[in-house]
């Protein structure tokens, strides 16, 4: 079978890759465009590592088919940080050691990113729901919540 | 070795006719929407390759009508668009809840309450409150289409009444008035991402005090979703006491037929379910006064 020829904006950036009918957008990713930010937890949508943007939209990129980027605009983990430095986010989880294996972070960032572009100022339950979906098996989850409420505040009042 | 295919037709009779063609070839065929259910069976062990034909790619299924002359929910519309619809928000809250039940803020910005129809599972959370709605199906066939209630829909554990060469357009509603209020209510031993130990949703208008129409429906206690008749006739005329909730938690005991599993036994199931019932009452209740 040919493999499938698709168009996609990654990062902003236009792409094109050849992928298989059933491989996913995570897989694509990794595997055809060497973008291995983004991990490889569960694969059944159910840890959230492997979250990325579509067309502005949280999506678990393991429950994606990569055919299904065509005419779309991703952004991954490697997207977040601008040319000037770290997101505030990513500041803020060194900040605040809100890391330790690192195997989640890359899915809490993109996620959190989504959160903040809907809600810039959330409380601490609404980061709570908004990121069940990611599993961190290290911190305990609050280094991660204090991180997103720092970049909140960081990204409302820029020093 | 056969291999996937991929498909994303750009019309109704163009995705019918995909469907004849890949069963005339003797090959199999997956629908796919948001995937979120879809993506996670193909890579079971043991399935195997078929035709994936995506329906995101239609206009029918993009649909989302909301307006006085009714509401229409098209297959391919995620479940983070209708909840952040205004208007869907205050006519049909309980349709709402009980899709925002449904996985994570990641799941949601894919997956579907007409694909949760479709993969009819018993414990799929927005079939009852769909149920409750009163919603109906907009079918695509080979002939044009043809419309059931969700009610009838799901036929077995995993089983729709889909017929071979068809697929789900949509969702179509009534504009509930605004005496008209809907409420899920599910319980799972977690706040999230849980899959329901027992669910049920209500619909109910209430005039002048009195409730004079409902629709109860029950989840994850039988092996498909179920429209309970009797607690509905339970509360109509009443003035919505604490006895005609007792009665409609009872029908919806009654009704229960649940296994018993590591989630609950089935004496736990049919005792929640009536509890919940009463509970979805008081929510919609609350709704329709304004509370």
């Amino acid at each position: 079978m040919a493999r499938l020829q698709v168009e996609t904006v990654i990062n902003g950036e236009p792409r094109e890759f050849l992928c298989d009918a059933n491989q996913s957008m995570l897989d694509v990713l990794r595997d055809e465009l060497g973008l291995t930010g983004t991990k490889e937890g569960c694969g059944t949508g159910d840890c959230g590592a492997c979250s990325v943007l579509v067309d502005g939209r949280l999506v678990c990129s393991c429950l994606m088919l990569g055919v299904e980027a065509s005419g779309k605009s991703v952004e991954t983990i490697e997207g977040i940080a601008g040319e000037d430095g770290l997101h505030p986010l990513q500041r803020q989880f060194l900040e605040n050691a809100a890391l330790q294996c690192g195997i989640c972070t890359p899915g809490f960032i993109v996620a959190s990113k989504a959160l903040l572009a809907k809600n810039p100022n959330p409380d601490e339950e609404t980061i709570r729901y908004w990121l069940a979906g990611n599993l961190c098996r290290c911190t305990g989850y609050d280094k991660i919540i204090r991180a997103v409420q720092d970049a909140a505040a960081e990204m409302s009042h820029p020093a | 070795m056969e291999s996937y295919a991929y498909a994303a037709p750009s019309s109704v009779s163009e995705t019918v006719a995909l469907l004849a063609q890949n069963a005339s070839e003797g090959r199999q065929t997956q629908i796919l929407a948001g995937g979120t259910d879809v993506l996670v069976q193909m890579r079971a062990a043991g399935h195997t390759p078929r035709t994936i034909i995506d329906i995101k790619t239609l206009a029918e299924t993009n649909r989302l009508d909301v307006s006085a002359d009714g509401i229409y929910i098209g297959a391919a519309v995620p479940s983070a668009v209708i909840n952040e619809h205004a208007l869907l928000q205050s006519a049909l809250p309980g349709l709402l809840e009980a899709a925002d039940l449904i996985g994570s803020t990641q799941i949601q910005g894919r997956a579907t309450i007409c694909g949760n129809l479709c993969n009819a599972s018993p414990a799929g959370d927005s079939i009852p409150a769909m149920i409750a709605a009163g919603a109906i199906c907009e079918i695509a066939t080979a002939a044009g289409s043809r419309e059931i209630a969700v009610e009838d829909f799901v036929v077995g554990v995993g089983r729709n009444a889909l017929a071979p060469g068809e697929f789900l357009l949509g969702l179509k509603l009534a504009m509930p008035s605004a005496e008209t209020k809907d409420a899920y209510l599910r319980f799972t031993p977690r706040t999230e991402m849980d899959i329901a130990v027992a669910g049920v949703g209500v619909s109910l208008t209430v005039a002048g005090g009195r409730c004079t129409q409902a629709r109860v429906a029950i989840g994850a206690v039988a092996p498909t979703a179920m429209l309970v008749p009797e607690a509905a006739e339970a509360l109509i005329g009443t003035d919505l006491n604490d006895t005609a909730l007792h009665q409609a938690g009872e029908a919806c005991k009654a009704a229960a037929s649940p296994i018993s599993d590591k989630r609950g036994t089935a004496e736990y199931r049919k005792k929640v379910v009536a509890v919940l019932c009463r509970r979805a009452i008081v929510v919609a209740h609350q709704r329709i006064q304004g509370a």
